[in-house]
């Protein structure tokens, strides 16, 4: 009974917008090619799923993210296990991070295009920008929050530096880490379709944008929905992971 | 055989001050004297603020003295020992590894081979009754469950030195009465030199064949007390009766100081 109200009630949710769009869209108050309805949006989506189209774009979004994704978790946890082991380096470096972390990656753009060029690498590097910082700042945290008990202990036995890090240090704080690296996923979805909105040819910020220049709503729609829908899928698996690495460390 | 008594723990005027919060220099521990023999179990006794804990963390290298010695063997502290180990009121296990795991820390920390160190750590386990529950994590484990593992943590590398910090002081009554009787069963197996703090008379008596008593304001010791029975101790007993009679008038005596001293200070 609870499972099924935790999925009628959304779906309920989702029912109403769409009805509403379509009422809205009924009313003609903008033309149809300014306001598409729901209908047009999805022949949208079968009109590019039938072209092939579709996968492509998607296929190399997703490309895009997981390489920006991926090189920020590769720099950022040893960077905040090595700055949340060593106090004294992280207070000269907090600072710097505290000014460079509000600063959007969009707004990076111009110097990201002037040092690396058109192509997948301007998109991945804003990606990168804002996965970084989150991940970065939770390891940090993480790492400086390790029971002073866990510490003693290990000192006690006589754990050897590299053991403490290893056996004591990452594992006390992984629960935490893997809370920055589900919010860091969000963060850096967000900033896929700007990536893609300048300088490359494919992908779901090209689509929209190319979209708009000719004019097409419906194909804008279809790719603002997929971008929602694809998020909440990498969101829904980050957190599956998150709570599994939480049983198993017994803290959930 | 005789009782020859090796020291194996000597505090020489060991004192410790501390600045607190509002830049004032506080003494937790006066210069105290204390010798502690070898294979013996002593316990350190005391209301809050008695320097009790901050007396065990000198002696187990995790504090160093203001001023004066602490030695052990002959040797000045310096620093946390592998074969001193300390056992903790929040027990100190890792809830990310299984029972087994925990036990295995301090052997593998020693470089000990990984079979070699299977079998000690279930020796150890064995000891403490948990050998049905190697592969269960803490968060599954009592309290007391949860302080059999560290204790078997701490015996399967063979300290010659236990030192324990209030270890059964968050367990119900029924299963610190149990704990400390394995605990002593333990300790004349394998005769560590255990140091143990605790603020429970009844605990020290029943454990200790030397208890000392503390006092605060500053943390000192008020009174060494030579228990002389034999173990196990029956705690219902006249002789048991007497030392406990004893060290509560002493204790009694170090509270109206206490609290003479608080309304003074008033």
């Amino acid at each position: 009974m609870k499972q099924l109200r935790a999925i009628l009630a959304p779906a309920a949710t989702f029912l109403l917008l769409l009805g509403l769009w379509q009422w809205v869209a009924a009313l003609d108050v903008y033309p149809e090619y300014l306001f598409p309805s729901p209908l047009a949006v999805a022949q949208g989506f079968a009109e590019l799923f039938s072209s092939g189209d579709l996968w492509p774009y998607i296929g190399i979004s997703l490309l895009r993210f997981a390489a920006g994704y991926f090189a920020a978790a590769l720099i950022a946890l040893p960077l905040g296990l090595f700055f949340g082991r060593c106090a004294p380096l992280w207070g000269a470096v907090d600072p710097l991070i505290q000014v460079l972390r509000p600063v959007s990656p969009i707004a990076w753009f111009p110097l990201i295009s002037l040092w690396f060029g058109i192509g997948n690498l301007p998109a991945i590097v804003i990606i990168f920008l804002a996965a970084f910082y989150p991940i970065l700042l939770a390891t940090v945290a993480a790492v400086r929050n390790v029971p002073p008990l866990y510490l003693k202990v290990a000192e006690n036995f006589g754990a050897s530096r590299r053991k403490v890090l290893w056996d004591v240090v990452v594992p006390a704080a992984f629960p935490q880490i893997t809370v920055g690296l589900h919010i860091a996923i969000g963060s850096a979805w967000v900033f896929l379709v700007a990536g893609e909105m300048l300088g490359v040819r494919s992908g779901l910020g090209y689509l929209i944008i190319d979209s708009r220049n000719n004019l097409r709503t419906d194909l804008v729609l279809v790719g603002i929905v997929l971008i929602g829908l694809l998020g909440l899928l990498i969101d829904r698996l980050m957190g599956m992971g998150e709570r599994w690495v939480k049983r198993q460390w017994g803290v959930a | 055989m005789s009782e020859e008594k090796v020291i194996k723990i000597r505090l020489h005027q060991a004192e410790k001050c501390f600045r607190s919060a509002r830049g004032e220099e506080q003494q937790a521990l006066a210069p105290v004297d204390l010798e502690i023999a070898a294979g013996s179990f002593v316990c350190l006794v005391g209301p809050s603020g008695c320097g009790k804990t901050t007396l065990l963390n000198l002696v187990a290298g995790f504090e160093r003295p203001t001023s004066g010695k602490v030695e052990i063997d002959g040797c000045p502290v310096t620093g946390s020992d592998r074969n001193h180990i300390m056992i903790f009121q929040d027990y100190g296990l890792y809830p990310w590894k299984s029972v087994l795991g925990n036990v295995l820390f301090g052997l593998r920390a020693r470089g000990i081979s990984a079979d070699e160190a299977n079998e000690r750590a279930l020796v150890a386990l064995d000891m403490v009754g948990l050998r049905t529950a190697v592969d269960k994590h803490p968060h599954e484990l009592s309290g007391g469950m949860k302080q059999r593992v560290a204790i078997a943590r701490a015996l399967a590398v063979a300290p010659d030195i236990l030192f324990m910090d209030e270890p059964f002081a968050a367990l119900d009554a029924f299963t610190r009465i149990h704990l400390q009787d394995e605990l002593l069963r333990i300790w004349q197996e394998r005769r560590p030199t255990v140091v143990f703090v605790t603020h429970d008379l009844d605990e020290a008596i029943t454990l200790g064949q030397r208890v000392v008593l503390m006092a605060p304001k500053p943390g000192r010791i008020q009174r060494v007390l030579d228990i002389p029975l034999t173990y196990p101790r029956e705690r219902t007993r006249d002789d048991f009766a007497f030392f406990r009679r004893q060290l509560f008038e002493e204790f009694h005596l170090v509270h109206q100081q206490a609290a003479d001293d608080v309304e003074y200070s008033i």
